[in-house]
């Protein structure tokens, strides 16, 4: 079998880029390893209930009828509909340090009045700042490395509250400890603060749909249980790849959303490696916990928290198991549905040392999910109501379970600490898309997939 | 096709890559990126669209011509003499 375009995973990236693919006749096939498809992003459904497995928030939200921003260029892109992603936007998150509690909602002015309340003396830094945002170019792909933290402190001198507006983007998209990259720092900016979160009603789910049905109604092929064992390179060429079942397809090119070093690694070949392909090493133990009752009927309206226990923020591989200091508060029922979700449930996250989870023999690696479960739902009850007598039912993910399912080295989440912008790789024809290309998130993963198949695989020249 | 209907092709294109944008007010002269909010994604979008429907290639130096629906027009008339309308 013989194809245009091989698409390594099933995931948001990869389906955007089948999307544009086959919309343009391309023989396209997505190949994914898993039973379902979602990668990163995905959902399964435990003991009768549904779950989401990345998914805290769609961010760079844009309500219905607005033309700019990531969200309308890929509806755009797509050929959807707002309709068809069925986006409710948040009640409101907060960054909570200790004696500084910044909220925001999806209304940037609101954010900029807190920040102008609470640090009176930073406020024309921090507006400096945004205006250096807004004239950021993220569509250039040839830049560098830029420490984030470095350009912040041109412009805000107090170091809680940069940590304070760090904390959520680097949560939500550093794949590298302590600082970021600039181009990164500002996708997260625009798309956290700027534009903000929202939930479909169903979840990811929904929009993981959306994509499938119109990807096959195009005409492209999705094979699951098909995972890429090896990629067949001749020269500096790939023509082919080789499945796990030993089966062998044919193809003009190949956009791989598996990560950069895990693409490199199926190739089997010695080729001269920089550091852009250097996998990430941040990963994250999530809790699931299914509660009897709707969050805000115990005193909890917040969409997302963000808390960090000093005026220090370590985002880092965690030293310990769990690295309890700091974390994600995200209650998917804080969104301004039509109507409430079923059940109510609370999800907290936090940083995690993959090698200790990778490593545990399997009888205690489920009492450890077990203690560590309680642990952080311990030292999150500084920054939310006692829920856990409302608990019916719990479910914690690892940096072992990403890797299980994902396959990206590590467990990682963000992937690699060096974007790959352009897409490239060392063969001529193997593209990557995805977590390692630079755009993150729901709608940036999308956004990644698109840029990259229109770049360099639907190039009129 | 004529010139009127390679108007209604552009017009049938853009409103698949902009359902959301109300097109009866388009007015012909001034350039698409004034009027709708249109990037060079979206152009490159119309140059694929043109190309998927009557096989016409645009090569990108000639990007320039699709400025206003006029010059859009002008420019298509003699590639599209011979092909049938798809609207």
């Amino acid at each position: 079998m013989s194809y245009d375009s091989i698409i390594i995973g099933a995931g948001l990236s990869g389906l955007a880029a089948g999307i544009r693919l086959a919309y343009y006749g391309k023989r396209v096939c997505i190949l994914e390893r898993h039973t379902t498809i979602g990668g990163l992003n995905s959902f399964y459904r435990l003991r009768g209930r549904n779950h989401d497995v990345g998914l805290h928030a769609v961010t760079n939200y844009s309500p219905p009828g607005g033309k700019r921003g990531p969200l309308n260029k890929i509806l755009r892109q797509l050929r959807f509909q707002w309709e068809d992603f069925d986006l409710s936007p948040q009640c409101g998150s907060s960054v909570v340090f200790p004696g500084h509690t910044l909220r925001f909602n999806n209304q940037f002015d609101y954010f900029e009045a807190q920040i102008a309340e609470q640090f009176p003396q930073q406020i024309d830094g921090f507006r400096q700042l945004v205006t250096e945002i807004d004239a950021h170019n993220i569509g250039d792909l040839g830049q560098n490395w830029i420490s984030t933290r470095e350009r912040m402190a041109e412009r805000i001198s107090d170091p809680l509250l940069i940590n304070m507006l760090l904390c959520p983007l680097m949560f939500y998209g550093s794949p590298s400890a302590h600082d970021m990259d600039f181009n990164q720092f500002v996708i997260m900016f625009r798309s956290i603060y700027q534009e903000g979160f929202a939930r479909p009603y169903q979840g990811v789910r929904l929009i993981l749909k959306n994509l499938t049905k119109k990807y096959k109604a195009l005409g492209g092929e999705l094979k699951l249980r098909a995972g890429v064992k090896q990629l067949l390179i001749e020269g500096n060429k790939v023509s082919g790849v080789v499945l796990d079942d030993g089966q062998i397809l044919e193809s003009q090119n190949v956009l791989s959303s598996a990560g950069s070093a895990e693409t490199l690694q199926m190739c089997n070949v010695d080729v001269p490696r920089d550091d852009r392909f250097t996998p990430g090493d941040i990963s994250f133990v999530e809790t699931i916990s299914v509660l009897d009752q709707q969050p805000a009927e115990f005193g909890h309206d917040e969409t997302i928290v963000f808390y960090n226990d000093s005026e220090d923020f370590c985002y880092e591989q965690s030293k310990q198991p769990v690295d309890l200091r700091s974390g994600i508060i995200c209650s998917p029922n804080n969104f301004k549905y039509d109507q409430p979700l079923k059940e109510g449930s609370i999800r907290i996250t936090a940083l995690a040392n993959p090698d200790y989870w990778m490593s545990l023999p399997e009888e205690k690696y489920i009492e450890e999910k077990q203690y560590w479960y309680e642990e952080i739902l311990k030292s999150s009850l500084r920054f939310i109501p006692d829920f856990r007598p409302h608990v019916l039912d719990i479910d914690t993910f690892t940096p072992r379970t990403i890797k299980k399912f994902t396959g990206h080295i590590n467990g990682c989440v963000y992937g690699a600490p060096q974007k790959i912008l352009d897409g490239t790789t060392p063969f001529n024809n193997l593209f990557l898309c995805g977590t390692d290309q630079g755009f993150l998130g729901i709608i940036g993963s999308m956004l990644s997939g698109i840029s990259i198949a229109n770049l360099h695989l639907l190039n009129p020249k | 096709m004529a010139p009127e209907q390679i108007r209604s092709v552009i017009l049938d294109i853009l409103a698949r890559i902009a359902p959301d944008e109300d097109l009866s007010e388009l007015d012909d002269s001034i350039p698409f990126r004034e009027q709708m909010e249109l990037d060079s994604m979206d152009f490159l979008d119309i140059v694929m669209e043109l190309r998927k429907l009557y096989r016409v290639q645009i090569p990108e130096e000639d990007y320039g011509e699709l400025v206003t629906m006029d010059s859009t027009v002008t420019y298509l008339t003699p590639l599209l003499k011979d092909a049938e309308s798809t609207v």
